[in-house]
């Protein structure tokens, strides 16, 4: 009962930041209703009984990815879409149409593979279980991850001392 | 259910009956040892030997008027200082004590431990909630909509992903010493020799990152009164300006109970002096707790100490610092630490 309420009271603020992100006029508005809807999935991960995924969940993305995001929207002071409502008007003829075949594809699939799952082992979620399999089983998928992140690294590095070197 | 009250009494003890006061002599610590530092005598009148000046101090925020500018965004103004109490204490949900004392309470028989929650993911937790610190400072210095609150929360959002990095690192080293996520583990670790001596480099680094987290001087950049005003808090007055103030004393008590646990041994006591004298259970676990808690008071004492004697960083020596030395110190660090594991 208690795990019930509290999933809906997670998924209600997930989706009412999930709305405020793309309703609202100022960035920084947008950026802090992403973070809140971060914290009501953590919530559902925990729910789950996977610990480790929410706090992952929450350290990388609202703890690290979102203060960037923070940090640019400050920096640029982006306030065009504040200062000119309806700036971005045609991009509603694009935007719902996506939305709703986006909603109905999900919709579908949810709705045809649907089945009351039960949470048995309480230890799936936990570092020794996740440590385990990524280290045995996808050992070469976690490779290739760290791989890609440090090409990724490499690249940022790169652009943004050749820009250093354009200013000079 | 049981558990479940136990939890809520430990969280009112810690907080109302731990945090709070302790700040509060904190307060006080921190006037007198600069007054002492800088052969002076700080306040002294309130109370013996002051004592009392921190609750003159309360009743003078409580009182003094509270002005919202009419400039700043007034939704986020208003939660920031809240936001910014949010993360500091809730770290210490994690943070061990004293061991575990098994009683019976009416006939059932209980254990209960000294922490609020034994998280099988504790260390991550704790790198988490460090990482939604710098939440409150930037929304603060965005609300306040001052070029100085600006500048002050833009260098404390920089300033803080720099230092949680060499933070994550030194931590990492902690972890592959004790092979667990567990607090309580990585206490029960050091039972024979502290990390301090074994992991020297990661204390440092931890230190010193430490004292950028918390923006202590000499890391206080996102509030030099001296180039911005008052940084992140100068819109701020009365009440709300005093919760950015125990924030930052929240967090230095966060921090050093996180060094004591992490390098310190936590509520270990040293040298066997427990096993000789061999007391009753209960009084083990006191004088377990009061190791923890005379641990904790030195490194608060440390913090003073430095703010007082060491000059503020420049802003681009602590960003070298924490890129240039910290990270690829806390990478060395690492690898050292494999190697020794290998070996021995």
């Amino acid at each position: 009962m208690l795990q019930l309420t509290l999933f809906y009271i997670f998924a209600v603020l997930a989706v009412l930041g999930g709305i405020m992100v793309v309703v609202h006029r100022n960035p920084i508005y947008s950026a802090l209703s992403l973070i809140l809807t971060l914290f009501a999935l953590a919530g559902e991960y925990i729910l789950l009984m996977a610990h480790f995924i929410a706090i992952v969940h929450i350290a990388v993305y609202a703890g690290a990815i979102m203060v960037l995001f923070l940090f640019v929207i400050m920096l640029l002071n982006i306030r065009i879409e504040e200062r000119a409502p309806g700036a971005l008007r045609y991009m509603v003829y694009i935007g719902v149409p996506m939305a709703a075949i986006l909603f109905l594809q999900l919709g579908y699939l949810a709705f045809k593979g649907f089945q009351e799952v039960y949470v048995k082992n309480t230890d799936v979620g936990t570092v020794e279980r996740i440590g385990q399999a990524l280290f045995s089983k996808y050992v070469l998928p976690f490779e290739i991850t760290s791989i890609l992140l440090v090409v990724a690294m490499v690249g940022a590095v790169y652009l943004s001392k050749r820009k250093l070197e354009i200013v000079e | 259910m049981l558990e479940a009250i136990l939890a809520l009494i430990k969280i009112g003890v810690v907080v109302f009956l731990v945090i709070l006061p302790l700040v509060m002599m904190l307060i006080l610590a921190e006037r007198r040892v600069s007054a002492f530092i800088q052969n002076r005598l700080g306040p002294n009148r309130v109370g013996w030997q002051g004592m009392m000046q921190p609750v003159a101090d309360g009743l003078k925020f409580l009182f003094k008027e509270d002005v919202i500018p009419g400039h700043v965004d007034r939704f986020l103004y208003l939660i920031a200082p809240g936001i910014i109490l949010f993360p500091a204490l809730l770290t210490f949900a994690v943070v061990p004590f004293g061991d575990q004392l098994t009683t019976y309470i009416g006939h059932t028989l209980v254990t209960i431990r000294f922490q609020i929650a034994d998280l099988n993911v504790g260390v991550l937790y704790i790198v988490a909630v460090a990482s939604l610190g710098v939440y409150g400072l930037v929304i603060g210095g965005y609300s306040s909509n001052n070029k100085y609150s600006m500048l002050g929360g833009l260098r404390s959002s920089a300033q803080m992903i720099s230092y949680e990095l060499p933070l994550g690192l030194a931590i990492i080293s902690v972890v592959m010493m004790s092979g667990s996520l567990r607090l309580q583990d990585i206490v029960v670790d050091q039972y024979e020799i502290w990390n301090v001596f074994r992991q020297p480099l990661g204390f440092i680094i931890f230190l010193v990152a430490s004292f950028a987290e918390t923006n202590r001087l000499p890391f206080d950049l996102p509030e030099a009164e001296q180039e911005l005003v008052g940084g992140y808090h100068t819109e701020y007055s009365s009440m709300k300006f005093a919760s950015f103030f125990l924030a930052e004393y929240i967090n230095m008590i966060t921090a050093s109970a996180l060094i004591t646990t992490l390098f310190f041994g936590g509520w270990h006591v040293p040298f066997g002096i427990l096993e000789a004298i061999n007391l009753p259970v209960l009084w083990e676990q006191i004088i377990q707790i009061l190791a923890f808690s005379l641990k904790t008071l030195f490194f608060l004492f440390f913090f003073i100490w430095v703010r007082w004697t060491l000059p503020r960083f420049r802003y681009d020596q602590l960003m070298n610092l924490g890129w240039k030395s910290m990270v690829p110190l806390g990478l060395l660090n690492i690898v050292l630490t494999a190697i020794g594991i290998a070996v021995f």
